[in-house]
C-alpha cells in the first residue's frame, strides 16, 4: 500500500500549489503508516524534480517524454492509473485545478476509485474513509464518504499550505507504453500571457465591480495590483457587461478562488459573488453604501468612493514597501 | 451531426443553503429549482451551432439524471429549444453513477458532441463529462471557453493559466464547458414554451451501478465575526493592520 500524488508541471517548472499538493500527500501517508510517491508527467529537469524533496517526497517517478510536455487528459490519466497500479496505491491525490480537473475523473473510472474533488483538508476519518469537501458553490461543506478500495482527492488550494520537510529524493524514470491513439486532440495555437499574474495562482486579488462605474475607470485598480503585485479579477456584471475578459469573474458561476488577501472594490457582495470569494483568509471592501452585503463577510471595511480610495490605498501601500 | 447536452437540476444561485434531518440532507423546501447555470450555456452554444445554417447539427438533445422532480426544468430546456430530452429515472448518487447511466445511454444512441459544464453548482463534483469520455472511451476537452464548426472541422478554445489554446479534435468528443461558451443564456420565448409541451421527453430506466461515494453529512461555515470599518482617509491604518493584524502581505 501507499499513496501517489500527481504533480503537474507548467512549462517544467512546479508552482506552490504542486508543494502544497506534496504536504498534503506526505501527512495522509504518515495518516496511514505509509509511504509516498509522487508522479511527474512531461520533461522536468532534475533539479525542479529535487524541489519535491523540500515537502516530504523520498522517490519520484517521472515520465519525462517530450510527447508529454502539455496535457492531454486521456494520456495523462492512464499513465497516472499504470503509476497508481505499479506502486499499488490506496489514495491518488491531485490539485483541485484544471488539469486536476481532467484527469482524476478518468482515473476514477479507470480505477473504480470513488473520487471527490475540492477537498478541504485531511481525512475527518480514515475508516471508514471520510472527506471535507466544499458544496454549493462555497456556501457550505459536505462530509463525503468514500466507499470503493481505492479513493482519488483533488485538494483545493490553500486549504493545507506548504509543510517543509526536507528529504533526499529518489528519482526514478517510470516506463511505460504510451498509446498515440489517446492523441487525438491537437494543439493549433497557445497563447499565454507571461508578464500577468495568474488569478487562479496569486495569494493576492484586487477585484472590482460595477461601483468602478465604466470600464475607463479600471486605472486605479490596475495600479493598486501593480503595487501589491496582485491579480486583478472582477464581479459578474462587469464581465457580462464586456467591461473585463471572462477569465477575470469571480463567483460562483466564475472561478471560486482562495487568496491570502482579497480587495473589493466597488462590489456590493451579492451571495453568488461571496460563494467564490469566501475561502480568502481575509477580504477587504471597500463600498459607498455602509449597508451593502460585502461588509458583512469581509474582516476590514471602508466606507468611500473607489475613485478616492484606491488611489490612496496604493499610495500607502506603495510608501510603506519603501 | 448530434449534440448531446448533461443538464443538471440545480437550486437557484441566489438560494440560502439549509439542512435537515441532523444536517444530512439538503433542505429542499422553498427552493427554487434551475437548469445549472453552465449547462444552460452549453445549451445556448448548441442551440446557436444549430441556427447556424452552415453547419450540420440537426438534432439536440437534453440528458438528466434524476428523479421526476426535474421533469420541468427539462420542459425549460426544451422551451429554450433542445428538440428532445431524456430522463433516466434514477437517484443520482454521485458523479460516477450520474456519468455511467449517460454513459450507457450513450451506447444505444450516439452522438457527435456532448456538452457538460464544468461543476453543476450542488455538489461541485467537477467530474461528469470527463466520467463519461473515459466511460465512452472519447476523447475529452475540459475548460472549454468556445466551439466552433466549420462543416465537419471542430474547433475548441481551452482555458489554460493566463491564457488559451486553440484545438482541434475528432468526433465524438466530449466538451466540458465553462463561462465564455455562450454569452449570456437564452430565455425561452412564449413559442418556445408552447412548442415545448408537445416535444418529446422520454424517461429511461436505470442501469445498475456501483456508488462509490456517499454525502453523510454537511456543515455551513463558520460565521464571520464583525467587519473592522476603517476611515476612509485613513489608508495608512489599514495597510498597517493588513501586516501586523491579519498578517497578509
Amino acid at each position: 500500500m501507499s499513496v501517489i500524488a500527481f504533480a503537474k508541471n507548467w512549462n517544467g517548472k512546479f508552482k506552490n500549489s504542486t508543494f502544497e499538493l506534496v504536504s498534503y500527500t506526505k501527512a495522509l501517508a504518515n495518516q496511514l503508516n505509509t509511504n509516498m510517491v509522487v508522479l511527474s508527467i512531461g520533461e522536468v529537469a532534475e533539479e525542479e524534480l529535487k524541489l519535491l524533496g523540500n515537502y516530504g517526497a523520498d522517490k519520484v517517478l517521472t515520465v519525462s517524454n517530450p510527447q508529454l510536455n502539455t496535457l492531454t487528459s486521456r494520456a495523462y490519466a492512464d499513465i497516472v492509473a499504470k503509476a497508481a497500479n505499479s506502486v499499488g496505491a490506496e489514495v491518488i491525490v491531485l490539485s483541485d485545478n484544471n488539469s486536476g480537473k481532467a484527469i482524476a475523473p478518468r482515473v476514477s473510472v479507470k480505477l473504480k476509485a470513488g473520487h471527490v474533488a475540492a477537498v478541504q483538508e485531511l481525512p475527518l476519518s480514515l475508516d471508514p474513509f471520510v472527506v471535507k469537501k466544499s458544496v454549493f458553490s462555497g456556501k457550505a461543506f459536505g462530509h463525503i464518504q468514500i466507499k470503493s478500495d481505492k479513493k482519488i482527492l483533488t485538494i483545493a488550494k490553500n486549504c493545507f499550505g506548504l509543510v517543509a520537510n526536507p528529504c533526499d529524493v529518489a528519482i526514478e524514470e517510470f516506463a511505460v507504453d504510451i498509446d498515440t491513439n489517446l492523441f487525438k486532440v491537437k494543439i493549433i495555437q497557445e497563447e499565454e500571457q507571461k508578464d500577468k499574474v495568474i488569478l487562479s495562482d496569486a495569494d493576492i486579488v484586487v477585484s472590482a465591480g460595477r461601483g468602478m462605474r465604466s470600464p475607463e475607470n479600471w486605472g486605479p485598480v490596475e495600479e493598486l495590483a501593480e503595487v501589491l503585485g496582485a491579480a486583478t479579477a472582477c464581479s459578474r456584471p462587469v464581465s457580462d457587461e464586456g467591461w473585463r475578459g471572462h477569465e477575470e469573474h469571480v463567483g460562483q458561476t466564475g472561478k471560486v478562488i482562495a487568496p491570502n488577501l482579497y480587495i473589493a472594490a466597488g462590489i456590493s457582495g451579492a451571495i453568488q459573488h461571496v460563494a467564490g470569494i469566501s475561502r480568502s483568509k481575509c477580504i477587504v471592501a471597500i463600498n459607498t453604501d455602509p449597508e451593502a452585503p460585502i461588509f458583512s463577510v469581509a474582516d476590514y471595511g471602508i466606507v468611500g468612493d473607489v475613485m478616492d480610495v484606491l488611489p490612496r490605498l496604493t499610495e500607502a501601500f506603495r510608501n510603506s514597501k519603501s | 451531426m448530434k449534440i448531446l447536452v448533461c443538464i443538471s437540476n440545480v437550486p437557484d444561485t441566489t438560494t440560502k443553503v439549509k439542512f435537515k434531518e441532523g444536517d444530512s440532507l439538503f433542505d429542499d423546501s422553498g427552493v427554487q429549482w434551475i437548469i445549472n447555470p453552465w449547462d444552460e450555456l452549453a445549451l445556448t452554444r448548441a442551440m446557436e451551432l444549430k441556427e447556424d445554417a452552415g453547419n450540420s447539427v440537426n438534432e439536440i438533445c437534453v440528458i438528466h439524471v434524476g428523479g421526476a422532480s426535474a421533469d420541468a426544468t427539462l420542459r425549460k430546456a426544451l422551451a429554450i429549444g433542445a428538440d428532445k430530452a431524456v430522463r433516466i429515472d434514477a437517484c443520482p448518487a454521485d458523479a460516477y453513477h450520474v456519468a455511467g447511466q449517460i454513459a450507457e445511454y450513450l451506447k444505444e444512441n450516439p452522438f457527435d458532441i456532448i456538452f457538460s459544464g464544468i461543476e453543476s453548482s450542488d455538489y461541485n463534483g467537477s467530474s461528469v463529462g470527463a466520467m463519461i469520455a473515459e466511460f465512452m472511451d472519447y476523447p475529452g476537452i475540459s475548460s472549454v471557453t468556445s466551439v466552433n464548426l466549420d462543416d465537419d472541422d471542430i474547433q475548441v478554445n481551452r482555458a489554460i493559466p493566463g491564457g488559451k489554446q486553440v484545438l482541434k479534435t475528432e468526433t465524438p468528443f466530449v466538451a466540458v464547458v465553462q463561462k465564455g461558451i455562450a454569452k449570456e443564456p437564452r430565455i425561452p420565448s412564449m413559442r418556445g414554451i408552447m412548442m415545448a409541451r408537445k416535444k418529446p421527453l422520454e424517461v429511461k430506466p436505470a442501469v445498475e451501478l456501483e456508488v462509490l461515494t456517499e454525502s453523510i453529512k454537511f456543515e455551513l461555515p463558520p460565521a464571520k465575526g464583525a467587519c473592522k470599518m476603517i476611515d476612509s482617509e485613513s489608508a495608512e491604518q489599514l495597510v498597517e493592520l493588513l501586516r501586523n493584524e491579519a498578517k497578509v502581505l
